[in-house]
């Protein structure tokens, strides 16, 4: 209401804001937060659980000699260089680069796929069982739980990849791509605490 | 604008297919918000009646109504059910039915998560309810601690089914839990800033924030808990460097804030029902905001009190002591508020939500008392495990959650149905609830301390116990006998209520700016806020937000802090895929109780059901982007004036 009598209304015109945005912007971005959030406390538990349990043992790991180096330092390496094709693959997305998005994506299946074969050598040079210990049930614990984690980020860029060769495209796809980048950065950012956890923590007295 | 047209291109856009496919496919946070409503109402009466049958075990000494074994089950089933079935989903599912609303928002963002998120629940109560009917219901409480509740002690697959409950329930909550913040932090209307959001909405954030840091460690521990019975682990077996605490930690990291995840939207409601009936504005808004998220901080810091029988050490039980009695802080705090609300408000109109509310004062100030004296460590281990605690523990559920969410239910259902509820019956639903309660878990105090245990199917004739555990079965057939006035209530009035109207409290909060039910794109027009109560002057003296396309279905982004318009957002249709995600997720979870290869072959109906919800639809995606406006090509919002 202005003056008495003659009501005006005003209008708030939108017409003119972009039907998709990046990065923060995006609720695809709040999205992903909201899930890092989840398995970021999914895993610091399971690592306090770790801890708990080594604090509960006289011998550590109990029985056995701690998981082998070589294929989980490897894989770090892996990981770690990863995140250059994801960093380009999000950049190329974010300008909506297409061709740039395709070859990205192929480039970021191909690290994954290389993570997966070694981590299949990781899990058999554990030298534990998860049925041996709670030691053995706890390192599995942690394991799986990435893997789990690994895998569903590759099959969901797996069938990101396929759509953005195959189509119907909308440029809001290029803010799935963009935001399944940021979750690889999780999935890369919560390892090193799991490899200090498996493979550090039993080499160092307790 | 907002012509007869428009509103007939917002209808066409945003109604559900018809018939029974369109019911299985919406996305639509008030259907979905009303299912759960009715979903966790019935399993409360079934959690309710299975509470009857135990207090009528217990009316007289060496009674044998109910076995040993089907005690065990009737009360693992009761705790299970009322807080994972009913007081979480149902507290949520507020959120999920009145956060858009309250924000001025079409839909929840998401809004096919929480269809996969109701399925899943209904699915995990469809399975605990059968299993409890064939014989194999949970039996090691509600908290199933180990080593009851491990593979030497709870042999068969009873406790296997409580552990995937849980997984089933988490899930759906932690989904819901996301939604809500995103929603509140990006959906809101124009104008609406951080320090301009209802008090509601600021509890379902300040609650989803605790479901998502305390639901994952329940999650881990019951994982943890069947992998040790299903395929060996040691995690608890202390022969084998396992410890049974770890579960206690495990769980009460969880099961502490969910006494707080249900504890505040009930807060939240309370704040909206104290100012509509006094007719102001919540006194001491900011004080009320911070004390919400005090109190959600402060509940991660508590869990160790419910292990103090358990011989910690001496300088932990101090902490947890110190911080159970902080947290009496903040809850003085908000009662000191509404106080200061209704004494300085208008003349209060006390009707059924306001009554229900001073309801809440008076029981949970009772159930507040105990709690200190259960903080403080030697009457703990004096008390512990004992009628005591149940006492307690009911006083601050049923009076810190019940009651308020009672009330907010008079208050609300004319905005989910259109018509009242009437206020007789409603007042007869109050004073029977009310007496009913106190008579029947006040005398557990003195039972307590008196020694009965709790959990015990029966108790000799010479313990002296016999007339206040008749007391407390009168008062639970009174609660009864409440319960049956409400839903009496709720069918009569759903035919024959008074029809409500838009705002038939004189609310000022947005979801009374639009219809009673309101229509499924939410709001007509999107209204734009400059104030905490933007209807105070009437719907007139807003402003309204137009061009949103509506070849699809659009909802308006805004900025987390000021809430300005940032961007346009294109909703999701309908889709049958949550549900067939559901039914595989379901299969894994329960394949999983039988054999642990269900988690590789049942993950392979998963993926192909994620595939199909994800993979977009060229009829979609072709009018998505006829309204496409890239980033880089847009223009900012401006207002118009006209004179109408």
């Amino acid at each position: 209401m202005n003056d008495e009598g003659t009501p005006s209304r005003r209008f708030l015109d939108v017409s003119g804001l972009p039907t998709y945005a990046f990065g923060h912007r995006s609720l695809m971005w709040w999205g992903t937060m909201g899930i890092v959030l989840i398995e970021s406390t999914v895993f610091a538990i399971a690592i306090v659980a770790y801890f708990y349990l080594r604090d509960r043992s006289f011998a550590w790991p109990p029985h056995s000699v701690p998981p082998v180096l070589l294929y989980g330092t490897l894989n770090t390496v892996v990981l770690f260089l990863s995140t250059i094709p994801n960093h380009w693959t999000k950049h190329q997305a974010d300008h909506e680069n297409l061709r740039g998005v395709r070859i990205g994506l192929v480039v970021c299946l191909l690290f994954a796929a290389a993570f997966i074969v070694i981590r299949w050598f990781e899990f058999g040079a554990l030298q534990t069982s998860w049925n041996t210990s709670a030691y053995g049930s706890i390192v599995w614990a942690l394991m799986t739980l990435h893997t789990v984690h690994l895998v569903t980020d590759v099959i969901d860029t797996v069938v990101l990849t396929v759509l953005m060769f195959t189509g119907p495209l909308a440029g809001k796809r290029f803010v799935d791509v963009s935001e399944n980048a940021v979750y690889w950065w999780f999935v890369v950012g919560s390892w090193p605490f799991i490899y200090a956890t498996v493979y550090l923590a039993p080499r160092m007295s307790p | 604008m907002n012509t007869a047209a428009d509103l007939a291109e917002l209808e066409k856009r945003w109604a559900d297919p018809p018939g029974f496919l369109g019911w299985m496919k919406t996305v639509d946070h008030k259907r979905i918000a009303r299912r759960y409503f009715v979903t966790a109402l019935v399993f409360f009466a079934l959690a309710g009646l299975m509470a009857a049958l135990m207090r009528l075990q217990l009316a007289r000494p060496e009674n044998t109504l109910v076995g040993p074994d089907l005690y065990n089950q009737l009360f693992s089933m009761h705790g299970t059910v009322m807080m994972f079935l009913f007081a979480v989903p149902i507290l949520q599912a507020v959120g999920v039915f009145l956060v858009p609303l309250m924000i001025g928002s079409r839909n929840i963002a998401f809004g096919r998560l929480s269809s996969f998120s109701y399925w899943i629940f209904l699915f995990g109560g469809i399975m605990i309810f059968t299993a409890f009917f064939l014989n194999v219901g949970p039996e090691a409480g509600w908290f199933s601690y180990v080593p009851l509740s491990g593979p030497q002690f709870s042999p068969g697959k009873r406790t296997d089914f409580w552990a995937q409950l849980v997984t089933f329930t988490e899930l759906a909550s932690l989904i819901v839990a996301v939604q809500i913040v995103v929603t509140a932090f990006k959906l809101r209307a124009p104008g609406m800033s951080l320090n301009r959001i209802p008090l509601l909405v600021w509890a379902e954030v300040v609650t989803s924030f605790m479901v998502i840091f305390a639901m994952p460690s329940v999650m881990l521990g019951s994982s943890f808990l069947i992998s040790d019975r299903l395929v060996s682990t040691q995690f608890f077996n202390p022969a084998e460097g396992g410890d049974a605490l770890l579960w206690q930690h495990l769980f009460w990291f969880f099961g502490h804030p969910e006494v707080y995840i249900i504890f505040v939207p009930a807060l939240g409601i309370i704040s909206e029902i104290v100012s509509t009936f006094a007719s102001r504005p919540a006194f001491g808004y900011l004080a009320l905001v911070l004390a919400l998220v005090v109190t959600g901080f402060l509940a991660f810091g508590l869990w160790v009190h419910h292990m103090f029988a358990t011989g910690l050490p001496p300088l932990g039980m101090s902490f947890f002591t110190a911080a159970s009695i902080l947290i009496a802080i903040p809850t003085g705090l908000q009662i000191s508020c509404w106080i200061a609300t209704l004494a300085t408000g208008g003349r209060l109109r006390l009707a059924t939500p306001l009554l229900f509310v001073v309801g809440f004062f008076f029981i949970f100030v009772i159930g507040g008392l105990t709690g200190l004296m259960l903080a403080s460590v030697s009457l703990d281990s004096q008390l512990h495990d004992s009628y005591f605690v149940v006492a307690h523990l009911h006083y601050v559920l049923i009076g810190g959650a019940l009651f308020p969410l009672f009330g907010g239910f008079y208050y609300w259902f004319p905005k989910l149905t259109g018509r009242l509820l009437s206020e007789r019956a409603g007042k007869w639903n109050f004073w029977l609830f009310f007496t009913g309660f106190n008579v029947a878990f006040f005398p557990m105090h003195i039972l307590g301390l008196k020694g009965m245990t709790r959990r015990v199917y029966t108790y000799g004739a010479d313990r002296g116990w016999g007339d206040l555990n008749l007391l407390a079965t009168i008062g639970a057939v009174t609660i009864a006998a409440s319960m049956i006035v409400f839903a009496i209530n709720v069918v009569v009035s759903l035919r024959r209520g008074q029809r409500a109207g838009e705002n038939p409290w004189g609310g000022t909060t947005l979801e009374w700016a639009t219809s009673s039910p309101p229509p499924s794109y939410g709001f007509a027009q999107i209204p734009c806020v400059d104030s905490r109560q933007p209807l105070k002057h009437g719907k007139e003296a807003l402003a309204w937000v137009v061009g949103l396309p509506t070849l699809v279905r659009t909802s308006l982004v805004t900025r987390l802090h000021d809430a300005a318009p940032d961007h346009i957002t294109v909703d999701p249709e309908p889709s049958i895929w949550p549900f067939w995600t559901a039914v595989a997720v379901s299969a894994l979870f329960i394949g999983s109780i039988f054999t642990p290869w269900a988690l590789v072959w049942g993950a392979i109906p998963v993926t192909v059901a994620l595939i199909g919800w994800f993979w977009p639809k060229h009829e979609e995606t072709e009018r998505t982007n006829r309204i496409e406006v890239k980033p880089d090509e847009s223009r900012p919002a401006r207002f118009l004036e006209s004179a109408s």
